[in-house]
């Protein structure tokens, strides 16, 4: 391909459409990118290969990765997440992680190539209908088939991906307008009359919401990652504060409050904590911000706080009414909404109600937390493992989680003190999520410890992605929490098909060895008194670091709210 | 909550994937669409389609909420058969001679008030505008004398209580110019 000389000090610039896609992601403020390369997609590269000095691409070592990567760069840093892949199998690979960003809310701009738009429709190598087969699990799609649509479709794109309630967006430009010429301007885009991003603060509303705070006598609040998303996270503190308001988060709210505030009650859902669940049937008048109502949340809705008014603040009307029947809707920016409530709302403490939540910790405490962070058994625990964590580091860490098991311990577990530290799949459950997604979280902040705890089944998912550690040296700690088993499978299996162990059973390979291989530094942990010193160890290595911690094979995590169950039948065993 | 018909209406930009957008939304939550009607609405440029389904209210909201949602839908609703005054068109296409053998089949066609659209030698195609069960009834009563082949257009509604569309556009257009 001949490189077209870009014009300079002119407005517009005669350029390639793959040119354009470099320099629209430039002029968006991007300067990282994470993709995979292929034939579809050769001009871009080719195009990037110019601007090394101003935009940065990650190789990962599969496309999924390279999505989850960009996941992980987003929510560590509030910033659009970009990621770039050929057609046919290069732009399926990215569905798990543009799924995945859909439902957890996740701004991803991700550039598929395509065939020639003569081609199309003609089964053409590599051809495949990504824009008909990611429409599901997209906010928006665009098919570009002339170079002069590009600048403007990536405007629209990163416009779309990042306002309101943020999702992934997915631009596929055929290989001809990749090749074609345009004169290039770009402006950013300003909106559009068929996109209200984020709906007008009805201040009756706020009033309404107040007068119910108000007269409250057991009111409680159910956090989301709506207060991050909106940065509402000083905000938010200010509500609670003012009237002394219990409140409990759901995963992806998860550090939006610091886990020592003394209105923190803990974890909401199927494994969450004791107090939060159990009292959400009790409340009088339930506040949920930034939050969904996801059935492993709410358990039952049938026999969900179906005693107390409910008062929702979100910025997507599609959620309101959809799983549990509101009484007050508040549609809006959080940031902006909390701001008007806090103003409306009394000065309160509620002792006697938030002493309810602490009883009740009290007991979970003693019937199960103490033995998971302090167990009397020879068998070590996933939760003494970040139980370490927290002693020996200052609790500002990202904590980057895989699904199943550990990741419900780490949830429950981990200490944080700042915002945007958790990241995990919640909304998907995606397996494989964490290894790329710390990758993405410790480029997007270098500044950052962060560390992923993977299980044993979900690091073999991406295991692939050592080679992008390796390849870009990314100082990312690992911790795989290793119980040779499926273990959230096999949980259920014990517990609700009678122990039988159906293809839940893990031979592993010597992940030692293979890590060893990717150059980064390992260590194994299979006995309690080593746990302390590898733990500090891994904490203060300036690379990346790989532990690995043989735990109980047949631990369970509790509480547990099962299948159908209400909130309030939670489980302490 | 009961099952009931309810007819959507879904204004939409002129965009190439909106309909497959427009139908996901049905398809994944296994709402059978009972017929579908689209064309360009008074605004150029927004096309309106008519979507009936029979469905809980409840239910009929949420898909309403998903559907406005999409980027590219300017604006979502649904009525009851009540709120509504809606139309079919349908096509009948039966042979000459039925009606030329003087037998009851004029009459029907007479009491119908069917138009006939195009007289050949082998065969006559008549046309009759109604509700479903007028077009149906007018099928039934042919059916004796052999119908060569039939269609019914999806149904298209003009609603009683809303807002006009360039009301709503309007407004809508002065949020981004803010």
């Amino acid at each position: 391909m001949g490189k077209i000389a870009i014009k300079t000090k002119t407005e517009q610039q005669v350029m390639t459409g793959s040119q354009a896609v470099v320099h629209s992601l430039i002029a968006e403020g991007v300067d990282l990118i994470f993709g995979y390369p292929g034939g579809a997609i050769m001009p871009v590269y080719d195009a990037l290969y110019d601007v090394e000095d101003k935009l940065t691409h990650i190789l990962t070592r599969h496309e999924q990765g390279a999505t989850h990567a960009a996941q992980g760069f987003a929510r560590a840093t509030g910033k659009v997440g970009v990621c770039l892949a050929t057609s046919g199998p290069g732009a399926t690979n990215l569905i798990t992680g543009i799924a995945d960003a859909q439902i957890d809310s996740t701004p991803l701009v991700c550039i598929t190539g395509q065939v020639s738009s003569n081609l199309l429709g003609t089964d053409a190598f590599q051809e495949t209908d990504i824009i008909g087969i990611s429409m599901p699990v997209t906010k928006w799609n665009f098919q570009v088939t002339r170079a002069e649509e590009i600048p403007f479709a990536l405007a629209k794109a990163f416009y779309i991906a990042r306002t309101g309630r943020p999702g992934p967006v997915l631009i596929d430009i055929t290989k001809d307008a990749q090749f074609e010429n345009l004169d290039f301007d770009y402006k950013t885009f300003n909106g559009m009359r068929s996109y209200v991003p984020t709906p007008k603060l009805n201040l009756t509303k706020v009033a309404e919401a107040a007068g119910l705070i108000n007269s409250a006598k057991k009111p409680f609040v159910l956090f989301g990652q709506g207060v991050l998303l909106a940065e509402a996270e000083k905000e938010f503190k200010a509500f609670i504060e003012k009237a002394g308001l219990p409140s409990a988060w759901t995963i992806m709210g998860l550090s939006a409050l610091d886990s020592g505030h003394n209105l923190n009650v803990g974890m909401l859902g199927m494994h969450g904590n004791y107090a939060p669940n159990k009292l959400t049937n009790k409340c009088d008048v339930l506040i949920a911000v930034g939050m969904r109502f996801d059935d492993r949340v709410t358990g039952d809705l049938s026999r969900y706080a179906r005693q107390a008014k409910v008062i929702h603040l979100e910025i997507d009307p599609a959620e309101i009414d959809k799983n549990v029947k509101t009484d007050v809707a508040i549609l809006g920016n959080a940031k902006e909404s909390l701001s008007a409530l806090t103003e409306l709302i009394n000065e309160n403490e509620h002792k006697d109600w938030l002493a309810k939540f602490r009883d009740l910790e009290k007991e979970e405490f003693n019937k199960v937390i103490n033995e998971e962070l302090n167990p009397k058994s020879e068998l070590m625990t996933m939760g003494e493992v970040m139980n370490k964590i927290n002693l020996h580091s200052d609790q500002k860490n990202i904590i980057v989680t895989d699904v199943g098991q550990h990741q419900m311990v780490a949830c429950r577990y981990a200490k944080f003190k700042k915002t945007r530290s958790l990241i995990t799949s919640g909304g998907l459950g995606t397996m494989g999520f964490c290894l790329p997604a710390a990758i993405g979280a410790k480029m997007g902040r270098p500044d950052a410890q962060v560390i992923g705890i993977i299980g044993d089944g979900g690091f073999q998912m991406t295991i692939q992605e050592l080679g992008t550690i390796f390849q870009f040296k990314t100082a990312v700690k690992i911790v795989v929490l290793n119980n040779e088993f499926l273990g959230m499978v096999r949980q259920w299996q014990e517990l609700f098909f009678e122990k039988r162990y159906a293809a839940t059973t893990m031979v592993n390979p010597n992940f030692q060895t293979i890590v060893k291989g990717y150059g980064i530094k390992t260590k194994k942990v299979e006995k309690r008194e080593n746990l302390e010193e590898a733990v500090k160890e891994m904490l203060t290595h300036e690379g990346s670091y790989f532990l690995e911690v043989m735990v109980g094979k047949e631990n369970n995590v509790f509480p547990m709210i099962a299948t159908g169950a209400s909130v309030s039948e939670i489980r302490l065993k | 909550m009961e099952k009931k018909r309810f007819t959507i209406s879904v204004f939409t930009e002129d965009v190439v994937g909106i309909l497959n957008r427009v139908s996901i939304i049905f398809t994944r939550r296994k709402i059978n669409v009972e017929s579908i009607a689209a064309s360009e609405s008074e605004i150029k440029k927004i096309y309106r389609y008519t979507i009936v389904i029979t469905e809980t209210e409840n239910q009929v909201k949420k898909v309403v909420g998903q559907l406005e949602k999409q980027v590219e839908v300017v604006k979502a609703v649904f009525h009851p058969d009540e709120e509504i005054v809606h139309q079919e068109i349908a096509l009948y296409k039966v042979k000459t001679g039925v009606l030329t053998s003087g037998g009851n089949a004029e009459k029907i066609v007479r009491s119908h008030n069917a138009r006939v659209l195009s007289v050949e030698t082998e065969f006559t195609v008549l046309e009759k505008t109604g509700h479903k069960e007028e077009t149906q009834q007018l099928f039934d009563d042919l059916k004796p004398f052999g119908i060569l082949e039939f269609v019914r257009s999806g149904r298209v509604a003009i609603t009683k209580p809303m807002k006009t569309l360039s009301s709503i556009v309007e407004q809508l257009e002065k949020l981004v110019k803010n």
